[in-house]
């Protein structure tokens, strides 16, 4: 048959090669600050735009979004062309791709400072900007599903299959996530509220690690491993069940995010159930990976490629046998809220995304610039630089999480709480702390290492914009012979429509009672409403990223509710939570859990400790946040607030918000006044009073319902 | 709660009965497939990756190409 000749583009995935180092050193950089930040307050700079509850979504943003998005897209976009032996089908919509999601991330790098948040993990950007990702996401699915239906190869390669998950499934989760009420261009109330939210929020939450930072770099392993080692993937009939079973099986997970909390138990049991269940093809796959290598790990002594994949897929292995067992009830109990989490997460993020990533990098750019690494021995140095940063990072934490936990739950022989006083635990766990921001030094400074090898390196090669290829066309009608998987391989669409099946059973069976959850959540009728000023308030609690130390779930274990409820006896029940929107359960106990601080604090105690926390609490880590004494609230805002709320249902009463302010001026008065009292003078429009509002609102309805039942 | 929660839905005993089957039956048949599946199919599916760029034939057109 004659051959045809064609052009790999190559300069679309120098690009991304690019955008992926860059926004790796900016991501890493910001992570470190935060680090730095969680024992040496100091570092939040004193101004509001650059305090650990602004600074911590942009590291995970970048991180996820910029350095591990922009690295799946240029592995992508390299290894599909090639797999498929075709071009990509369309160079503008491989660009419009670029800069798209080059643009998205220079937006969130700009409002998340500016605390424009919807404080939805790693769901934090504002309506606007998860429009505009729906329509990138869009443009790169496009152009792949193109790119497959041009192909000369009729047989989809596994690596594929894991891309089109992941583009069929991110599309599904970021559209459901992301429903919400704007009340402005730059604020908006998710759609959902309480139980219902936090169930969305964690589908979403897990399956954004499962399907962004795991199928494609499976997809990515599936390629590059083969590749580097320049031997067939160990067996591609495990591939096979490798794939299936983990996009069958991912999708259950996500509530063992919130275990013992509010949510339902029987759909706790489910997200324990799957992940268990998890282990097996998450296993299967890096026995897969691992066992490629038989017969050349003499050559994993000498390349600095396979070196980092090898690592990388251990340290895949080891995040998904430990994800498993915290989504264990008895394991989860210790390690939930405390820094075991943020281990677990970098052991994958560092270790399997990070060293994929950097494997991948050093074997593609020597090949695009047709020439060789410039120094083996500065990626050796960045290989061990890499490994000890992780052990630095996840050893410490480790430590301080189980430390943590023991001591929030231990109680002495007279049946009181040993550490009554939080602080006590964080000042415990600080020198750990500050192992890890050493851990993550040596990693910054790994990957500052390998920026200098690969730019030595693209200088001494020559790039190569178009790589010319030839291949015969492929026919289509030809019958296969392999049986039905065969026959899917060849049709892509059908392929993408029963992935779509498969990973939305899931959903439906998790999703469908939760949305009628909202009916059946036992009413507690003293919730209300949150009042006009405390609406405020919590916009300001959702601005400052409070939600990222402070949770605001109280589970039902004896040493927490003697800690945050002794006088009254309460856990955290779902129907406090039916005006939350958004939920603010958090996922990290920096400080103490608030869902029942209200009345616990006088005023003034909240006023002085706002403006200056060390003084109130001695050795406290919180930052300052003097700017709410200056800034005053928008009460122009408030109308559009609750019309926005009443829309998704809220029982503000109709035409509410025209004598809205007027209830929140008198509440404002009424603090001023208490706070006057103290001898403290303030505007009634400041932010702090807003904030002290809705601090002192919460978990009140709930002592108010047991004080009535008395 | 829970009880409260599945009973509004109208036949939802048969919702744990059908993904158990839908389960079952999935893995069962990927599992067969994967054991019976031609041997040299997947000996090519398998080179994809490290014999791009010099390989011209398709599966079908070649069967022997990969031994």
């Amino acid at each position: 048959m004659e051959l045809q000749q064609f052009n790999y583009d190559n300069r679309i995935v120098r690009a991304f090669i690019i955008a992926t180092v860059v926004f790796g050193l900016v991501g890493m950089l910001v992570g470190l600050t935060a680090a730095i930040q969680l024992f040496y307050p100091v570092f939040n700079f004193d101004t509001q735009y650059t305090t650990f509850g602004r600074i911590r979504p942009l590291h995970t943003n970048a991180v996820i979004f910029a350095f591990v998005g922009n690295a799946m897209f240029a592995g992508i976009y390299y290894s599909l062309q090639r797999l498929l032996k075709t071009r990509m089908y369309s160079d503008t919509l491989s660009w419009i791709n670029f800069w798209g999601w080059q643009l998205i991330i220079v937006a969130a790098a700009i409002t998340l400072p500016l605390g424009i948040t919807t404080s939805k993990e790693y769901a934090e950007l504002e309506w606007p900007i998860d429009i505009a990702i729906t329509l990138v996401w869009v443009v790169f699915g496009w152009n792949m599903i193109g790119t497959i239906l041009r192909r000369r190869e009729k047989h989809m390669y596994v690596a594929i299959w894991f891309y089109i998950a992941t583009f069929v499934t991110v599309a599904v989760l970021h559209v459901v996530n992301s429903f919400e009420m704007p009340v402005n261009a730059f604020k908006s109330y998710s759609w959902y509220a309480g139980v219902q939210d936090a169930l969305v929020q964690w589908w979403y939450g897990h399956n954004a690690v499962a399907f962004f930072l795991t199928t494609p770099f499976l997809g990515l392993m599936y390629y590059y491993l083969p590749k580097a080692a320049n031997r067939p993937v160990y067996s591609y009939r495990l591939s096979i069940i490798h794939f299936w079973s983990l996009i069958f099986i991912y999708i259950w997970a996500g509530p063992h995010h919130l275990l013992y909390t509010a949510l339902p138990d029987w759909a706790q049991s489910l997200g324990t159930v799957f992940s268990v269940m998890l282990i097996a093809p998450s296993w299967g796959g890096m026995l897969n990976g691992l066992l490629t290598l038989r017969g050349a790990w003499d050559r994993v002594r000498e390349d600095p490629v396979l070196k980092f994949m090898v690592v990388a897929v251990t340290a895949y292995g080891m995040a998904t046998l430990e994800g498993p067992l915290l989504s264990l009830k008895n394991v989860n109990a210790i390690a939930h809220f405390t820094d075991w989490i943020v281990a677990h997460v970098h052991v994958g993020g560092l270790g399997w995304n990070g060293f994929l990533t950097f494997g991948m990098l050093y074997w593609l750019v020597p090949r695009l610039w047709q020439t060789k690494l410039y120094s083996t021995s500065l990626a050796n140095t960045h290989f061990w630089l890499g490994t000890l940063g992780i052990i630095f990072y996840a050893v410490p934490m480790y430590i301080s999480g189980i430390t943590q936990s023991l001591m929030w739950q231990e109680f002495n022989e007279e049946g009181f709480l040993v550490y009554k006083n939080f602080l006590e635990t964080t000042v415990q766990i600080l020198p750990m702390h500050m192992l890890r921001a050493a851990g993550g030094a040596l990693y910054l400074t790994g990957a500052i290492i390998m920026t200098y090898n690969l730019i030595r390196t693209a200088r001494q090669g020559s790039f190569l914009k178009e790589e010319s290829a030839e291949a015969a066309p492929f026919v289509r009608g030809t019958r296969s012979n392999g049986g039905w998987h065969h026959v899917l391989e060849s049709k892509p669409v059908l392929f993408t429509v029963l992935a779509f099946i498969a990973i939305l059973i899931g959903g439906i069976i998790e999703m469908v009672p939760t949305f009628l959850v909202k009916s059946n959540v036992p009413t507690i009728t003293s919730v209300k409403p949150y009042t006009p000023l405390e609406l405020h308030g919590r916009d300001i609690y959702i601005r400052e990223g409070c939600v990222s130390c402070h949770t605001q779930m109280v589970r039902p274990f004896r040493s927490e509710v003697e800690r945050y409820d002794p006088l009254h006896g309460e856990y955290s029940k779902a129907g406090e939570y039916v005006y939350d929107h958004p939920f603010l359960w958090g996922s990290k106990r920096t400080g103490p859990d608030l869902q029942r601080v209200g009345g616990k604090y006088s005023d003034s105690w909240h006023f002085n400790h706002m403006y200056q926390p060390d003084a109130v609490s001695a050795n406290s880590i919180m930052p300052p946040y003097p700017w709410l004494f200056e800034q005053s609230i928008d009460k122009s805002e408030t109308a559009a607030k609750i019309r926005a709320l009443r829309k998704i249902g809220v029982p503000y009463e109709e035409g509410y918000e025209e004598v809205a302010n007027q209830d929140l001026e008198a509440q404002a008065n009424k603090i001023v006044a208490n706070l006057k009292a103290d001898n403290i003078e303030i505007s009634p429009d400041a932010e702090i009073v807003a904030l002290i509002a809705y601090l002192q609102r919460l978990g009140r309805d709930v002592q108010a319902s047991k004080e009535a039942s008395r | 709660m829970t009880k409260n929660i599945l009973q509004s839905i109208d036949n939802v005993a048969i919702w744990p009965v059908i993904s158990f089957v839908i389960f079952f039956l999935f893995f069962i048949i990927l599992i067969w497939y994967v054991l019976t599946v031609d041997k040299s199919f997947i000996h090519y599916m398998k080179g994809l990756p490290v014999d791009e760029g010099t390989d011209n034939k398709t599966f079908d057109q070649d069967e022997t190409q990969h031994p």
